[in-house]
C-alpha cells in the first residue's frame, strides 16, 4: 500500500478538524479528496506530509509510519502545499537547486533540467520567481515537489487558480505523472477531479462520506432522473407538458423554457418532439443535464 | 543545515542586507574610531581599540536584529516554512543553517575591522605598542555576543508573523541581555542575589573577556545563552504552525 490511514484525528483547539478517518490508496492510482473549504482536505495532506502531527490514528506512506520514520518518508514523497509558498526573491533555477541541494540529490542539474522539462518550465527557467505568472509559479511548485522523484505525490488543490489552458495543461501533466506514481490530490472543483482521478474520496466536517471510484459514486448517489432543458419557439401550456409519460416535474423558467425531471429509465425525446408538434411549435433548444459530480456532492455534503 | 546555510547567506547577498548590514556597521565604527571627537584614537592618543569593543556591542543591538528579524516570520508569513518542514530535514538544522549564516555575516562584517587593528599597531610609539590579548580578547567576546544576539534574534523572530515585531523584540532582548541584568543588579534590589542577576546579563562576560582572558566561565555562559535561545527558538517554531 502505498498510502494508508487508519481512523486518523486531529483537533485543532478543541475542534475535530478530521474525525476518525481510514483509506488505503494503492500503487499507480490518482486519487481525488473532494470537499468543502474546511473539510479537512488539507489536515489530512498535511499529516501525510510530515507537516503536522496527527492528534491519533495512524498514516503510513510507503509501510512507514509517518510520525516515526517522517524523515526517510519525506525522501520519497512529494508536496505541493494548498498556497504554493515560493521563495519570490530567488530564480527558479536557483530555488530548484536548494531543494534539490536539501535533497542531497547527487547529480542537482540532471535533476534540475529534468523537472524543468517535464513541468514546461524551459522559457521561464531563468526568472526570479515573483516575476511569473500564477501558472508558472505553479508549475515551480511542482517542479520543487518533483525533483526526488517521489514514488508518492500529494498535491493540495494543484489547479486552483490557473485560467483554463493552464488547467488543462497542470492537468495533462498530472495525468501522465499518475502512470507510474501515487497521486492524492484535492480540490474542490468537481470537474477535475472527475478529468483526471479514477478514484475520489469525499470528506466532509472531517469524515468521509464516500470512497469509491467516480462510476460508482454516481450509480450509488444517483437520483435515478434526469433534467432537461428545453426551450420551445412559441409559448405552449405548462400543464400538458408534465402529462408526458415519465415526466415526474417541470419548472418553467418562462413561457417557452422549461426544465423538465423526468425518471432516468425513460427517453422523453421523442415524446417531446410530438408535443412540439402537436402544439403547432418548434423546439429551438434542447439540453440534456448529465448527471455530474457536482450535483452527487453538493447532495452528499448538504446531507451529512 | 548546509543547503539552509548556503541559502541564507545567498538570500542575504541577494537582499542588500549583507551590504546594508557590513557598511552601516563599518561606518558607525569607523566614525567613532577614527573622526568623531569624543573618543577617537587619534585624539586620546591611546594605542588601543577600545572605542570599536565599546560601541560595537550597542551597534549590533540594531543590526543583528535587523538581520535575524525576517529570518522565520518571513517563512511562517509565506508559508514557505511548509515546504521546509516536508522535505528530508529536521527543524534542529533548519535552525542552526539559519543561526551560522547569520554569525556568519556578523564575521564578515568584524574582518574588516582587522585593518584598524593594523594600523593602530603601526602608529603606536613604539610601533607595534598594542596589547594584543586583549584586542585578540574582545575580539573572541564580540563574536560571542554577536552569535548570542543572534540566537536572540532568531529567537524574536519565530515568535511572531510580524517583522517588525520580531525586529523591536530583538532589539529589546539584546539589549536587556547585554545590559539590563548589569544595570539591575546596580541597584541593589536583590541583596545577595545581586551577583548572579549580574552574571546573568552578557556585559560582565563581555568585559571579563575583553580584558583578554579567556576564561571557560564566560565562555560556558556564552554557550548556554545561545543554547537556550536556540532551545527556546525549536520548541516555539513547532507551537507556530
Amino acid at each position: 500500500m502505498s498510502i494508508e490511514v487508519q481512523n486518523l484525528t486531529k483537533i485543532y483547539d478543541g475542534q475535530k478538524a478530521l474525525d476518525e478517518v481510514s483509506f488505503s490508496i494503492g500503487g499507480a492510482e490518482i486519487v481525488g479528496f473532494l470537499g468543502p473549504n474546511g473539510a479537512g482536505k488539507s489536515t489530512t495532506m498535511k499529516i501525510l506530509s510530515g507537516h503536522i502531527v496527527e492528534t491519533s490514528g495512524t498514516a503510513n506512506i510507503l509501510g512507514m509510519d509517518v510520525s516515526k520514520e517522517s524523515l526517510e518518508i519525506k525522501k520519497r514523497i512529494g508536496y505541493l502545499p494548498e498556497l504554493n509558498p515560493l521563495y519570490g526573491d530567488m530564480y527558479v533555477r536557483e530555488y530548484l537547486f536548494f531543494i534539490a541541494d536539501i535533497h542531497k540529490i547527487k547529480d542537482t542539474q540532471k535533476a534540475i533540467n529534468r523537472v524543468i522539462k517535464s513541468t514546461g518550465l524551459e522559457r521561464e527557467s531563468r526568472k526570479k520567481i515573483s516575476q511569473l505568472s500564477k501558472g508558472y509559479k505553479q508549475r515551480v511548485g511542482l517542479a520543487q515537489a518533483l525533483i526526488n522523484d517521489p514514488d508518492v505525490l500529494i498535491l493540495d488543490e494543484p489547479t486552483s487558480g490557473l485560467d483554463p489552458n493552464q488547467m488543462k495543461e497542470i492537468r495533462s501533466l498530472i495525468l501522465s505523472l499518475g502512470k507510474n506514481k501515487t497521486i492524492l490530490l484535492s480540490s474542490h472543483i468537481m470537474q477535475e477531479v472527475e478529468a483526471m482521478c479514477s478514484r475520489v474520496i469525499i470528506l466532509n466536517k472531517g469524515k468521509i462520506i464516500a470512497d469509491d471510484t467516480i462510476e460508482a459514486i454516481k450509480k450509488n448517489w444517483d437520483m435515478n432522473t434526469i433534467q432537461t432543458h428545453v426551450k420551445f419557439r412559441d409559448s405552449v401550456n405548462g400543464a400538458e407538458l408534465s402529462l408526458i409519460d415519465g415526466v415526474e416535474s417541470i419548472k418553467s423558467v418562462d413561457e417557452k423554457t422549461f426544465v423538465i425531471v423526468s425518471k432516468g429509465n425513460v427517453d422523453i425525446a421523442e415524446e417531446l418532439f410530438n408535443f412540439a408538434i402537436a402544439s403547432n411549435t418548434i423546439i429551438v433548444e434542447q439540453k440534456e443535464q448529465e448527471k455530474s459530480l457536482e450535483s452527487i456532492f453538493q447532495k452528499l455534503t448538504n446531507h451529512a | 543545515m548546509l543547503s539552509i546555510f548556503k541559502k541564507e547567506i545567498r538570500s542575504f547577498l541577494s537582499s542588500l542586507i549583507a551590504y546594508v548590514v557590513i557598511v552601516v556597521f563599518l561606518l558607525i565604527i569607523g566614525l567613532f574610531t577614527w573622526v568623531f571627537a569624543d573618543g577617537n584614537v587619534l585624539i586620546l592618543g591611546h594605542a588601543n581599540l577600545d572605542i570599536l569593543f565599546f560601541m560595537a556591542p550597542w551597534v549590533f543591538t540594531f543590526l543583528i536584529s535587523a538581520i535575524t528579524m525576517r529570518s522565520f516570520s518571513e517563512e511562517l508569513k509565506q508559508g514557505t516554512f511548509e515546504i521546509l518542514s516536508t522535505k528530508p530535514i529536521t527543524d534542529i538544522q533548519i535552525i542552526l543553517g539559519k543561526f551560522f549564516a547569520s554569525v556568519a555575516l556578523v564575521v564578515f562584517a568584524l574582518l574588516p575591522t582587522v585593518v584598524y587593528v593594523y594600523s593602530i599597531y603601526k602608529l603606536g610609539q613604539p610601533q607595534g605598542n598594542l596589547d594584543m590579548g586583549a584586542t585578540m580578547g574582545s575580539y573572541i567576546g564580540l563574536l560571542l555576543l554577536g552569535a548570542s544576539y543572534v540566537s536572540i534574534g532568531l529567537f524574536a523572530s519565530v515568535i511572531t508573523p510580524n517583522q517588525i515585531v520580531a525586529f523591536i523584540l530583538g532589539l529589546f532582548l539584546c539589549f536587556f541581555f547585554y545590559v539590563g541584568f548589569q544595570q539591575l543588579s546596580n541597584l541593589s534590589l536583590f541583596g545577595s542575589y545581586d551577583s548572579f542577576v549580574q552574571n546573568l546579563g552578557i556585559q560582565l562576560h563581555y568585559d571579563s573577556i575583553s580584558r583578554g582572558v579567556v576564561d571557560s566561565r564566560d565562555l560556558a555562559y556564552f554557550v548556554s545563552l545561545i543554547f537556550t535561545f536556540i532551545s527556546l527558538t525549536f520548541l516555539t517554531l513547532r507551537r507556530r504552525i
